[in-house]
Protein backbone atom coordinates (compact mmCIF):
# COMPACT_ATOMS: atom_id res chain seq x y z
CA UNK A 1 0.00 0.00 0.00
CA UNK A 2 1.26 3.42 -1.00
CA UNK A 3 2.99 5.64 -0.40
CA UNK A 4 6.05 3.41 -0.59
CA UNK A 5 8.30 5.96 1.15
CA UNK A 6 9.57 5.52 3.84
CA UNK A 7 8.46 1.94 4.65
CA UNK A 8 9.40 0.26 1.38
CA UNK A 9 11.60 2.78 -0.40
CA UNK A 10 14.06 4.85 1.58
CA UNK A 11 17.06 7.17 1.59
CA UNK A 12 19.26 6.99 -1.47
CA UNK A 13 16.73 4.99 -3.47
CA UNK A 14 14.24 7.79 -2.96
CA UNK A 15 16.66 10.27 -4.53
CA UNK A 16 17.27 7.94 -7.48
CA UNK A 17 13.51 7.79 -7.97
CA UNK A 18 13.38 11.60 -7.73
CA UNK A 19 15.81 11.76 -10.63
CA UNK A 20 13.84 9.21 -12.69
CA UNK A 21 10.45 10.82 -12.00
CA UNK A 22 12.01 14.19 -12.82
CA UNK A 23 13.21 12.82 -16.17
CA UNK A 24 9.64 11.78 -16.93
CA UNK A 25 8.36 15.17 -15.81
CA UNK A 26 10.85 17.13 -17.92
CA UNK A 27 10.42 14.87 -20.95
CA UNK A 28 6.65 15.24 -21.02
CA UNK A 29 6.75 19.02 -20.43
CA UNK A 30 9.17 19.47 -23.32
CA UNK A 31 7.22 17.11 -25.60
CA UNK A 32 4.09 19.12 -24.87
CA UNK A 33 5.84 22.27 -26.07
CA UNK A 34 6.30 23.86 -22.66
CA UNK A 35 9.87 24.88 -23.45
CA UNK A 36 8.42 27.57 -25.68
CA UNK A 37 7.44 30.82 -23.97
CA UNK A 38 5.30 31.89 -26.92
CA UNK A 39 3.36 28.65 -26.76
CA UNK A 40 2.85 29.05 -23.01
CA UNK A 41 1.72 32.66 -23.17
CA UNK A 42 -0.48 31.86 -26.17
CA UNK A 43 -3.00 30.76 -23.56
CA UNK A 44 -3.46 34.30 -22.31
CA UNK A 45 -4.08 35.73 -25.78
CA UNK A 46 -6.46 33.05 -27.01
CA UNK A 47 -3.99 31.82 -29.61
CA UNK A 48 -2.93 28.48 -28.19
CA UNK A 49 -4.73 26.48 -25.52
CA UNK A 50 -2.08 23.80 -25.15
CA UNK A 51 -1.33 24.80 -21.55
CA UNK A 52 -4.98 24.51 -20.59
CA UNK A 53 -5.26 21.08 -22.22
CA UNK A 54 -2.08 19.64 -20.77
CA UNK A 55 -2.50 21.15 -17.32
CA UNK A 56 -6.16 20.23 -16.88
CA UNK A 57 -5.71 16.72 -18.29
CA UNK A 58 -2.74 16.10 -16.00
CA UNK A 59 -4.58 17.45 -12.96
CA UNK A 60 -7.69 15.40 -13.67
CA UNK A 61 -5.65 12.25 -14.34
CA UNK A 62 -3.64 12.53 -11.12
CA UNK A 63 -6.66 13.56 -9.03
CA UNK A 64 -8.76 10.65 -10.31
CA UNK A 65 -5.82 8.30 -9.88
CA UNK A 66 -5.32 9.31 -6.26
CA UNK A 67 -9.03 8.81 -5.55
CA UNK A 68 -9.18 5.44 -7.35
CA UNK A 69 -6.06 4.11 -5.59
CA UNK A 70 -7.49 5.26 -2.24
CA UNK A 71 -10.80 3.52 -3.03
CA UNK A 72 -8.99 0.23 -3.44
CA UNK A 73 -6.88 0.74 -0.34
CA UNK A 74 -3.68 0.98 -2.41
CA UNK A 75 -2.86 4.53 -1.31
CA UNK A 76 -3.37 5.94 2.18
CA UNK A 77 -4.98 9.38 1.80
CA UNK A 78 -4.20 10.14 5.44
CA UNK A 79 -0.47 9.92 4.84
CA UNK A 80 0.13 11.71 1.52
CA UNK A 81 1.28 15.32 1.62
CA UNK A 82 -1.53 17.85 1.34
CA UNK A 83 -0.32 21.34 0.47
CA UNK A 84 -1.34 23.40 3.51
CA UNK A 85 -3.76 26.26 3.05
CA UNK A 86 -2.69 29.74 4.15
CA UNK A 87 -5.47 31.72 2.57
CA UNK A 88 -4.04 35.24 2.22
CA UNK A 89 -0.60 34.02 1.22
CA UNK A 90 -2.04 31.53 -1.31
CA UNK A 91 -4.05 34.25 -3.05
CA UNK A 92 -1.31 36.90 -2.92
CA UNK A 93 1.29 34.43 -4.19
CA UNK A 94 -0.96 33.32 -7.04
CA UNK A 95 -1.63 36.91 -8.11
CA UNK A 96 2.09 37.73 -8.17
CA UNK A 97 2.87 34.50 -10.05
CA UNK A 98 0.27 35.34 -12.70
CA UNK A 99 2.00 38.67 -13.44
CA UNK A 100 5.37 36.92 -13.48
CA UNK A 101 3.99 34.38 -15.93
CA UNK A 102 2.84 37.02 -18.43
CA UNK A 103 5.99 39.14 -18.16
CA UNK A 104 8.46 36.27 -18.01
CA UNK A 105 6.73 33.79 -20.29
CA UNK A 106 7.47 30.79 -18.10
CA UNK A 107 6.83 29.23 -14.75
CA UNK A 108 9.77 27.74 -12.82
CA UNK A 109 9.37 24.18 -14.14
CA UNK A 110 8.95 25.20 -17.75
CA UNK A 111 11.84 27.68 -17.56
CA UNK A 112 14.13 24.80 -16.57
CA UNK A 113 12.88 22.82 -19.59
CA UNK A 114 13.46 25.79 -21.88
CA UNK A 115 16.96 26.31 -20.50
CA UNK A 116 17.68 22.61 -21.05
CA UNK A 117 17.00 22.90 -24.78
CA UNK A 118 19.06 26.07 -25.14
CA UNK A 119 16.51 28.84 -24.76
CA UNK A 120 18.44 31.79 -23.38
CA UNK A 121 15.23 33.44 -22.18
CA UNK A 122 14.61 30.29 -20.13
CA UNK A 123 18.07 30.52 -18.57
CA UNK A 124 17.53 34.17 -17.72
CA UNK A 125 14.15 33.34 -16.16
CA UNK A 126 15.86 30.72 -13.98
CA UNK A 127 18.40 33.35 -12.91
CA UNK A 128 15.55 35.74 -12.12
CA UNK A 129 13.86 32.96 -10.18
CA UNK A 130 16.94 32.45 -8.02
CA UNK A 131 17.16 36.20 -7.46
CA UNK A 132 13.49 36.21 -6.50
CA UNK A 133 14.00 33.57 -3.81
CA UNK A 134 16.88 35.63 -2.42
CA UNK A 135 14.81 38.82 -2.42
CA UNK A 136 11.97 37.03 -0.63
CA UNK A 137 14.41 35.50 1.83
CA UNK A 138 15.92 38.89 2.69
CA UNK A 139 12.46 40.42 3.03
CA UNK A 140 11.15 37.44 4.99
CA UNK A 141 11.13 39.14 8.42
CA UNK A 142 8.96 41.89 6.90
CA UNK A 143 6.48 39.58 5.14
CA UNK A 144 6.38 36.79 7.71
CA UNK A 145 3.07 38.06 9.09
CA UNK A 146 1.16 37.70 5.84
CA UNK A 147 3.08 34.53 4.92
CA UNK A 148 1.79 32.80 8.04
CA UNK A 149 -1.68 34.37 8.20
CA UNK A 150 -4.90 32.43 7.67
CA UNK A 151 -3.48 29.00 8.49
CA UNK A 152 -6.19 26.47 7.68
CA UNK A 153 -3.97 23.39 7.83
CA UNK A 154 -4.36 20.44 5.48
CA UNK A 155 -7.68 21.70 4.18
CA UNK A 156 -9.21 19.69 1.35
CA UNK A 157 -11.20 21.60 -1.25
CA UNK A 158 -13.93 18.96 -0.99
CA UNK A 159 -14.26 19.53 2.77
CA UNK A 160 -14.22 23.28 2.28
CA UNK A 161 -17.10 22.97 -0.20
CA UNK A 162 -18.91 20.31 1.79
CA UNK A 163 -18.90 17.73 -1.01
CA UNK A 164 -17.12 14.41 -1.45
CA UNK A 165 -13.75 14.19 -3.16
CA UNK A 166 -15.39 12.11 -5.89
CA UNK A 167 -18.00 14.77 -6.56
CA UNK A 168 -15.30 17.42 -6.79
CA UNK A 169 -13.43 15.22 -9.28
CA UNK A 170 -16.59 14.84 -11.38
CA UNK A 171 -17.12 18.61 -11.38
CA UNK A 172 -13.50 19.21 -12.37
CA UNK A 173 -13.74 16.67 -15.18
CA UNK A 174 -16.98 18.22 -16.44
CA UNK A 175 -15.44 21.72 -16.39
CA UNK A 176 -12.30 20.42 -18.12
CA UNK A 177 -14.20 18.63 -20.91
CA UNK A 178 -16.41 21.68 -21.39
CA UNK A 179 -13.39 23.98 -21.52
CA UNK A 180 -11.65 21.70 -24.04
CA UNK A 181 -14.68 21.73 -26.34
CA UNK A 182 -15.16 25.50 -26.18
CA UNK A 183 -11.48 26.43 -26.55
CA UNK A 184 -11.00 24.07 -29.47
CA UNK A 185 -13.78 25.88 -31.34
CA UNK A 186 -12.33 29.25 -30.37
CA UNK A 187 -8.87 28.26 -31.47
CA UNK A 188 -10.08 26.99 -34.84
CA UNK A 189 -11.68 30.37 -35.46
CA UNK A 190 -8.89 32.60 -34.09
CA UNK A 191 -5.82 30.71 -35.15
CA UNK A 192 -6.57 27.89 -37.59
CA UNK A 193 -2.88 27.24 -38.22
CA UNK A 194 -2.17 25.84 -34.75
CA UNK A 195 -5.50 24.14 -34.05
CA UNK A 196 -4.81 20.97 -32.13
CA UNK A 197 -5.90 17.62 -33.37
CA UNK A 198 -3.28 15.05 -34.11
CA UNK A 199 -5.90 12.39 -33.69
CA UNK A 200 -9.45 12.51 -35.03
CA UNK A 201 -12.32 14.16 -33.26
CA UNK A 202 -14.16 10.92 -32.54
CA UNK A 203 -11.26 9.68 -30.37
CA UNK A 204 -11.38 12.92 -28.43
CA UNK A 205 -15.10 12.38 -27.91
CA UNK A 206 -14.55 8.81 -26.82
CA UNK A 207 -11.89 9.94 -24.34
CA UNK A 208 -14.24 12.63 -23.01
CA UNK A 209 -16.98 10.05 -22.43
CA UNK A 210 -14.53 7.73 -20.70
CA UNK A 211 -13.19 10.33 -18.27
CA UNK A 212 -16.71 11.54 -17.51
CA UNK A 213 -17.64 7.93 -16.72
CA UNK A 214 -14.68 7.74 -14.33
CA UNK A 215 -15.87 10.97 -12.70
CA UNK A 216 -19.42 9.65 -12.28
CA UNK A 217 -18.06 6.44 -10.78
CA UNK A 218 -15.95 8.43 -8.30
CA UNK A 219 -18.91 10.64 -7.40
CA UNK A 220 -21.34 7.78 -6.73
CA UNK A 221 -19.06 5.30 -4.97
CA UNK A 222 -18.27 5.90 -1.31
CA UNK A 223 -14.72 6.44 -0.11
CA UNK A 224 -13.06 3.35 1.28
CA UNK A 225 -13.24 4.43 4.92
CA UNK A 226 -16.91 5.30 4.71
CA UNK A 227 -17.67 2.07 2.84
CA UNK A 228 -15.87 -0.18 5.35
CA UNK A 229 -17.37 1.64 8.35
CA UNK A 230 -20.84 1.28 6.83
CA UNK A 231 -20.32 -2.42 6.17
CA UNK A 232 -18.98 -3.08 9.66
CA UNK A 233 -22.12 -1.65 11.24
CA UNK A 234 -24.62 -3.00 8.71
CA UNK A 235 -26.73 -5.82 10.27
CA UNK A 236 -27.22 -7.49 6.88
CA UNK A 237 -23.48 -7.59 6.24
CA UNK A 238 -22.82 -8.84 9.77
CA UNK A 239 -25.34 -11.64 9.39
CA UNK A 240 -23.53 -12.79 6.27
CA UNK A 241 -20.10 -12.41 7.88
CA UNK A 242 -20.70 -13.28 11.52
CA UNK A 243 -18.08 -12.09 13.98
CA UNK A 244 -16.68 -14.68 16.40
CA UNK A 245 -17.70 -13.93 19.99
CA UNK A 246 -15.61 -14.56 23.09
CA UNK A 247 -17.34 -14.74 26.45
CA UNK A 248 -15.99 -12.77 29.41
CA UNK A 249 -15.10 -16.03 31.16
CA UNK A 250 -13.07 -17.24 28.20
CA UNK A 251 -11.34 -13.86 28.05
CA UNK A 252 -10.66 -13.95 31.80
CA UNK A 253 -9.17 -17.41 31.40
CA UNK A 254 -6.82 -16.24 28.63
CA UNK A 255 -5.86 -13.16 30.67
CA UNK A 256 -4.89 -15.28 33.67
CA UNK A 257 -3.06 -17.78 31.44
CA UNK A 258 -1.18 -14.88 29.83
CA UNK A 259 -1.94 -16.62 26.56
CA UNK A 260 0.40 -15.16 23.89
CA UNK A 261 -1.93 -16.28 21.10
CA UNK A 262 -4.81 -14.12 22.29
CA UNK A 263 -4.41 -10.35 22.12
CA UNK A 264 -7.06 -8.09 23.60
CA UNK A 265 -7.62 -4.81 21.75
CA UNK A 266 -9.29 -1.88 23.50
CA UNK A 267 -10.98 0.33 20.87
CA UNK A 268 -12.20 3.04 23.24
CA UNK A 269 -10.78 6.56 23.26
CA UNK A 270 -7.12 6.84 24.28
CA UNK A 271 -8.11 8.77 27.42
CA UNK A 272 -10.38 5.96 28.61
CA UNK A 273 -7.75 3.40 27.72
CA UNK A 274 -5.11 5.28 29.70
CA UNK A 275 -7.38 5.42 32.75
CA UNK A 276 -8.34 1.76 32.88
CA UNK A 277 -8.24 -1.27 30.65
CA UNK A 278 -7.98 -5.03 30.78
CA UNK A 279 -4.55 -6.53 31.54
CA UNK A 280 -2.41 -6.98 28.45
CA UNK A 281 -4.84 -5.10 26.20
CA UNK A 282 -3.46 -2.87 23.45
CA UNK A 283 -5.24 0.42 22.81
CA UNK A 284 -6.29 1.04 19.22
CA UNK A 285 -9.00 3.71 19.00
CA UNK A 286 -11.70 2.61 16.56
CA UNK A 287 -11.32 5.85 14.59
CA UNK A 288 -7.65 5.18 13.90
CA UNK A 289 -7.96 1.52 12.94
CA UNK A 290 -7.32 2.46 9.31
CA UNK A 291 -3.86 3.77 10.06
CA UNK A 292 -0.88 1.74 8.97
CA UNK A 293 0.76 2.36 12.33
CA UNK A 294 -1.11 -0.66 13.75
CA UNK A 295 0.29 -3.14 11.30
CA UNK A 296 2.96 -4.06 13.82
CA UNK A 297 0.35 -4.80 16.49
CA UNK A 298 -2.41 -6.41 14.44
CA UNK A 299 -2.07 -9.12 11.85
CA UNK A 300 0.53 -11.36 13.48
CA UNK A 301 -0.03 -14.89 12.19
CA UNK A 302 -1.54 -17.34 14.69
CA UNK A 303 -2.77 -14.62 17.05
CA UNK A 304 -6.48 -14.19 17.78
CA UNK A 305 -7.43 -10.53 18.24
CA UNK A 306 -10.29 -9.94 20.64
CA UNK A 307 -11.79 -6.46 20.28
CA UNK A 308 -13.71 -4.67 22.94
CA UNK A 309 -15.29 -1.26 23.38
CA UNK A 310 -17.56 -0.11 26.14
CA UNK A 311 -20.54 -2.00 24.72
CA UNK A 312 -21.03 -5.24 22.84
CA UNK A 313 -22.08 -3.36 19.73
CA UNK A 314 -18.85 -1.36 19.65
CA UNK A 315 -16.89 -4.56 20.12
CA UNK A 316 -18.60 -6.34 17.22
CA UNK A 317 -18.19 -3.33 14.94
CA UNK A 318 -14.47 -3.10 15.70
CA UNK A 319 -13.93 -6.82 15.16
CA UNK A 320 -15.83 -6.67 11.85
CA UNK A 321 -13.82 -3.63 10.73
CA UNK A 322 -10.54 -5.33 11.60
CA UNK A 323 -11.58 -8.35 9.63
CA UNK A 324 -12.55 -6.13 6.66
CA UNK A 325 -9.13 -4.50 6.87
CA UNK A 326 -7.62 -7.94 6.46
CA UNK A 327 -6.34 -8.40 10.00
CA UNK A 328 -6.47 -12.19 10.30
CA UNK A 329 -8.49 -13.88 13.01
CA UNK A 330 -10.70 -11.48 14.94
CA UNK A 331 -13.34 -11.83 17.64
CA UNK A 332 -15.49 -9.51 19.75
CA UNK A 333 -15.70 -9.56 23.52
CA UNK A 334 -19.29 -10.46 24.36
CA UNK A 335 -21.07 -7.38 25.72
CA UNK A 336 -17.90 -5.31 25.69
CA UNK A 337 -16.04 -3.99 28.72
CA UNK A 338 -19.23 -3.17 30.63
CA UNK A 339 -20.32 -6.80 30.50
CA UNK A 340 -16.85 -8.00 31.49
CA UNK A 341 -16.87 -5.73 34.53
CA UNK A 342 -20.36 -6.85 35.55
CA UNK A 343 -19.68 -10.55 35.03
CA UNK A 344 -16.13 -11.01 36.24
CA UNK A 345 -15.21 -8.07 38.45
CA UNK A 346 -18.59 -7.55 40.11
CA UNK A 347 -19.37 -11.24 40.33
CA UNK A 348 -22.56 -12.04 42.20
CA UNK A 349 -23.93 -15.36 43.24
CA UNK A 350 -26.63 -17.04 41.22
CA UNK A 351 -29.98 -17.46 43.02
CA UNK A 352 -30.20 -20.22 45.65
CA UNK A 353 -26.46 -20.63 45.79
CA UNK A 354 -24.59 -21.38 48.96
CA UNK A 355 -20.85 -21.63 49.14
CA UNK A 356 -21.04 -24.72 51.20
CA UNK A 357 -22.98 -26.50 48.58
CA UNK A 358 -21.02 -29.03 46.63
CA UNK A 359 -23.48 -29.07 43.79
CA UNK A 360 -21.93 -28.90 40.37
CA UNK A 361 -24.03 -27.03 37.87
CA UNK A 362 -22.80 -24.79 35.01
CA UNK A 363 -23.96 -21.73 36.98
CA UNK A 364 -22.14 -22.82 40.09
CA UNK A 365 -18.94 -23.63 38.20
CA UNK A 366 -19.03 -20.28 36.47
CA UNK A 367 -19.59 -18.55 39.80
CA UNK A 368 -16.66 -20.33 41.41
CA UNK A 369 -14.37 -19.50 38.47
CA UNK A 370 -15.37 -15.84 38.61
CA UNK A 371 -14.94 -15.78 42.35
CA UNK A 372 -11.28 -16.75 41.87
CA UNK A 373 -10.56 -14.92 38.63
CA UNK A 374 -12.29 -11.63 39.50
CA UNK A 375 -9.97 -10.49 42.32
CA UNK A 376 -6.87 -11.66 40.46
CA UNK A 377 -7.83 -9.68 37.38
CA UNK A 378 -8.81 -6.69 39.49
CA UNK A 379 -5.31 -6.82 40.98
CA UNK A 380 -3.72 -7.01 37.51
CA UNK A 381 -5.80 -4.04 36.39
CA UNK A 382 -4.56 -2.03 39.37
CA UNK A 383 -0.94 -2.99 38.66
CA UNK A 384 -1.26 -2.20 34.97
CA UNK A 385 1.54 0.10 33.87
CA UNK A 386 0.78 3.24 31.92
CA UNK A 387 0.36 2.33 28.24
CA UNK A 388 3.32 2.81 25.97
CA UNK A 389 3.16 5.58 23.43
CA UNK A 390 2.72 4.15 19.95
CA UNK A 391 4.67 6.00 17.29
CA UNK A 392 2.06 7.61 15.10
CA UNK A 393 2.50 7.78 11.36
CA UNK A 394 2.60 11.37 10.24
CA UNK A 395 1.90 12.87 6.89
CA UNK A 396 4.74 12.91 4.42
CA UNK A 397 6.48 16.28 4.31
CA UNK A 398 6.78 17.74 0.86
CA UNK A 399 5.98 20.82 -1.10
CA UNK A 400 8.10 23.73 -2.13
CA UNK A 401 7.67 25.86 0.99
CA UNK A 402 10.28 23.83 2.91
CA UNK B 1 10.34 26.05 -34.85
CA UNK B 2 7.82 23.95 -36.75
CA UNK B 3 8.59 20.70 -35.05
CA UNK B 4 5.61 18.69 -33.96
CA UNK B 5 4.52 18.62 -30.36
CA UNK B 6 2.82 15.74 -28.63
CA UNK B 7 -0.96 15.67 -28.62
CA UNK B 8 -1.74 17.87 -25.60
CA UNK B 9 -4.22 15.45 -24.08
CA UNK B 10 -1.78 12.58 -24.38
CA UNK B 11 0.96 14.78 -22.87
CA UNK B 12 -1.41 15.78 -20.06
CA UNK B 13 -2.34 12.17 -19.42
CA UNK B 14 1.33 11.13 -19.25
CA UNK B 15 2.15 14.11 -17.02
CA UNK B 16 -0.73 13.08 -14.77
CA UNK B 17 0.64 9.54 -14.60
CA UNK B 18 4.11 10.82 -13.67
CA UNK B 19 2.54 12.91 -10.91
CA UNK B 20 0.39 9.98 -9.75
CA UNK B 21 3.42 7.69 -9.67
CA UNK B 22 5.29 10.33 -7.65
CA UNK B 23 2.47 10.56 -5.11
CA UNK B 24 2.11 6.78 -4.95
CA UNK B 25 5.82 6.17 -4.44
CA UNK B 26 6.84 9.13 -2.30
CA UNK B 27 3.56 10.44 -0.84
CA UNK B 28 4.37 13.93 -2.17
CA UNK B 29 3.92 15.74 -5.46
CA UNK B 30 6.21 17.26 -8.05
CA UNK B 31 7.73 20.71 -7.73
CA UNK B 32 10.13 23.22 -9.20
CA UNK B 33 10.35 26.40 -7.11
CA UNK B 34 11.38 24.32 -4.06
CA UNK B 35 14.56 23.30 -5.88
CA UNK B 36 15.36 26.96 -6.64
CA UNK B 37 14.89 27.71 -2.97
CA UNK B 38 17.29 24.90 -2.02
CA UNK B 39 19.96 26.35 -4.31
CA UNK B 40 19.58 29.85 -2.86
CA UNK B 41 19.51 28.60 0.73
CA UNK B 42 22.75 26.65 0.19
CA UNK B 43 24.40 29.63 -1.47
CA UNK B 44 23.44 31.98 1.36
CA UNK B 45 24.53 29.44 3.97
CA UNK B 46 27.91 29.09 2.25
CA UNK B 47 28.46 32.82 1.76
CA UNK B 48 27.09 34.12 5.06
CA UNK B 49 26.44 31.35 7.59
CA UNK B 50 25.64 33.74 10.45
CA UNK B 51 23.15 35.63 8.32
CA UNK B 52 21.47 32.38 7.25
CA UNK B 53 21.21 31.22 10.83
CA UNK B 54 19.48 34.41 11.90
CA UNK B 55 16.66 34.18 9.33
CA UNK B 56 13.99 31.49 9.63
CA UNK B 57 13.55 31.39 5.85
CA UNK B 58 17.08 29.98 5.53
CA UNK B 59 17.56 28.35 8.92
CA UNK B 60 14.48 26.09 8.82
CA UNK B 61 15.48 24.21 5.65
CA UNK B 62 19.11 24.15 6.84
CA UNK B 63 18.01 22.40 10.03
CA UNK B 64 16.71 19.51 7.86
CA UNK B 65 20.17 18.76 6.50
CA UNK B 66 21.97 19.72 3.32
CA UNK B 67 19.39 21.52 1.14
CA UNK B 68 21.14 20.27 -2.01
CA UNK B 69 20.42 16.62 -1.17
CA UNK B 70 16.73 17.48 -1.17
CA UNK B 71 14.22 15.40 -3.14
CA UNK B 72 13.22 18.31 -5.37
CA UNK B 73 16.82 19.12 -6.31
CA UNK B 74 17.25 15.59 -7.70
CA UNK B 75 13.87 15.80 -9.38
CA UNK B 76 14.87 19.05 -11.11
CA UNK B 77 18.16 17.49 -12.25
CA UNK B 78 15.92 14.83 -13.80
CA UNK B 79 13.79 17.52 -15.45
CA UNK B 80 16.91 18.97 -17.07
CA UNK B 81 17.89 15.54 -18.41
CA UNK B 82 14.35 14.65 -19.50
CA UNK B 83 13.75 17.93 -21.29
CA UNK B 84 17.15 17.63 -22.98
CA UNK B 85 16.36 14.11 -24.22
CA UNK B 86 13.02 15.32 -25.55
CA UNK B 87 14.72 18.29 -27.20
CA UNK B 88 17.22 15.99 -28.93
CA UNK B 89 14.46 13.67 -30.13
CA UNK B 90 12.33 16.54 -31.44
CA UNK B 91 15.38 18.37 -32.90
CA UNK B 92 14.56 21.43 -30.81
CA UNK B 93 18.01 21.99 -29.29
CA UNK B 94 19.15 25.47 -30.19
CA UNK B 95 20.74 28.41 -28.42
CA UNK B 96 18.32 31.24 -29.03
CA UNK B 97 16.16 33.89 -27.44
CA UNK B 98 12.59 33.04 -28.29
CA UNK B 99 10.63 36.19 -29.06
CA UNK B 100 8.19 37.64 -31.56
CA UNK B 101 10.04 39.32 -34.46
CA UNK B 102 9.20 42.89 -33.37
CA UNK B 103 10.40 42.39 -29.79
CA UNK B 104 14.07 43.11 -29.23
CA UNK B 105 16.24 40.45 -27.65
CA UNK B 106 17.22 42.53 -24.64
CA UNK B 107 13.57 43.42 -23.99
CA UNK B 108 12.63 39.75 -23.97
CA UNK B 109 15.52 38.91 -21.65
CA UNK B 110 14.70 41.78 -19.29
CA UNK B 111 11.11 40.49 -19.24
CA UNK B 112 12.29 36.96 -18.53
CA UNK B 113 14.47 38.15 -15.65
CA UNK B 114 11.77 40.36 -14.11
CA UNK B 115 9.16 37.65 -14.63
CA UNK B 116 11.45 35.11 -12.99
CA UNK B 117 11.84 37.34 -9.95
CA UNK B 118 8.11 37.94 -9.66
CA UNK B 119 7.15 34.32 -10.21
CA UNK B 120 9.65 33.20 -7.63
CA UNK B 121 8.53 35.74 -5.02
CA UNK B 122 4.93 34.68 -5.68
CA UNK B 123 5.88 31.01 -5.38
CA UNK B 124 7.31 31.66 -1.91
CA UNK B 125 4.03 33.20 -0.79
CA UNK B 126 2.07 30.43 -2.52
CA UNK B 127 4.31 27.73 -1.00
CA UNK B 128 4.88 26.35 -4.46
CA UNK B 129 4.50 27.28 -8.11
CA UNK B 130 2.46 25.92 -10.98
CA UNK B 131 3.96 22.48 -10.36
CA UNK B 132 4.24 22.22 -6.60
CA UNK B 133 1.19 24.19 -5.53
CA UNK B 134 -1.24 24.32 -8.46
CA UNK B 135 -0.82 20.95 -10.19
CA UNK B 136 0.26 18.80 -7.24
CA UNK B 137 -2.23 20.57 -4.97
CA UNK B 138 -5.03 19.86 -7.43
CA UNK B 139 -4.11 16.17 -7.50
CA UNK B 140 -4.50 15.82 -3.73
CA UNK B 141 -7.51 18.17 -3.55
CA UNK B 142 -5.61 20.76 -1.50
CA UNK B 143 -7.76 23.86 -1.06
CA UNK B 144 -4.69 26.09 -0.92
CA UNK B 145 -3.22 24.59 -4.09
CA UNK B 146 -6.44 25.06 -6.03
CA UNK B 147 -6.90 28.63 -4.75
CA UNK B 148 -3.32 29.43 -5.82
CA UNK B 149 -3.95 27.88 -9.24
CA UNK B 150 -7.04 30.02 -9.81
CA UNK B 151 -5.16 33.11 -8.61
CA UNK B 152 -2.25 32.42 -11.02
CA UNK B 153 -4.40 32.02 -14.10
CA UNK B 154 -6.91 34.70 -13.07
CA UNK B 155 -4.14 37.23 -12.53
CA UNK B 156 -2.36 36.27 -15.75
CA UNK B 157 -5.52 36.82 -17.80
CA UNK B 158 -6.20 40.08 -15.98
CA UNK B 159 -2.82 41.61 -16.83
CA UNK B 160 -2.21 39.91 -20.20
CA UNK B 161 -3.63 42.87 -22.12
CA UNK B 162 -1.07 45.29 -20.68
CA UNK B 163 1.85 43.15 -21.76
CA UNK B 164 0.48 42.10 -25.17
CA UNK B 165 3.31 43.89 -27.00
CA UNK B 166 5.76 41.40 -25.50
CA UNK B 167 4.00 38.50 -27.19
CA UNK B 168 1.85 39.52 -30.17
Amino acid sequence: MGPLVPDIVSGGMNLVLALLLGIGFGFVLEQAGFSSSRKLTGLFYGRDFTVLRVFFTAGVTAMSGVLVLSRFGLLDPDVIYINPTFLQSAILGGLIMGVGFVIGGFCPGTSVCAASVGRIDGMVFVAGGLAGVFIFGEAYPLVEGIYKAGDMGDLLISNALGISGGTFALLTIAVAVGAFAVTTRLEKRLNPATAAGSFPLRYHRLAAVLVLAVGVMLAVTPERKARLLAEASDPAWLSRHPVAIMTPDEAAFHILQRDPDVQLIDVRDPADFAKMSLPGAAGIPAASMFSRQWRGVLGKPGVRYVFFGKTGEESVRAAALASLLGYGETAALQGGLDNFKAAILDNSAPPNFTLAATVSSPEADTYRFRETAGPQIAMLIKQRAAPKEVKTIKRVQGGCGG
Amino acid sequence: MHTRYMNPYLAGFLLGLVLLATIFITGRGLGASGAMKSVVVSAVAAAAPAHAASNEFYSTPLSHGNPLSDWLVFEILGVIIGAFISGVMAKRLKFMVERPPQVRGWVRLAGAFAGGILFSVGAQFGRGCTSGAALSGMAVLSAGGIITMMAIFGSAYAVAYFFRKLWI
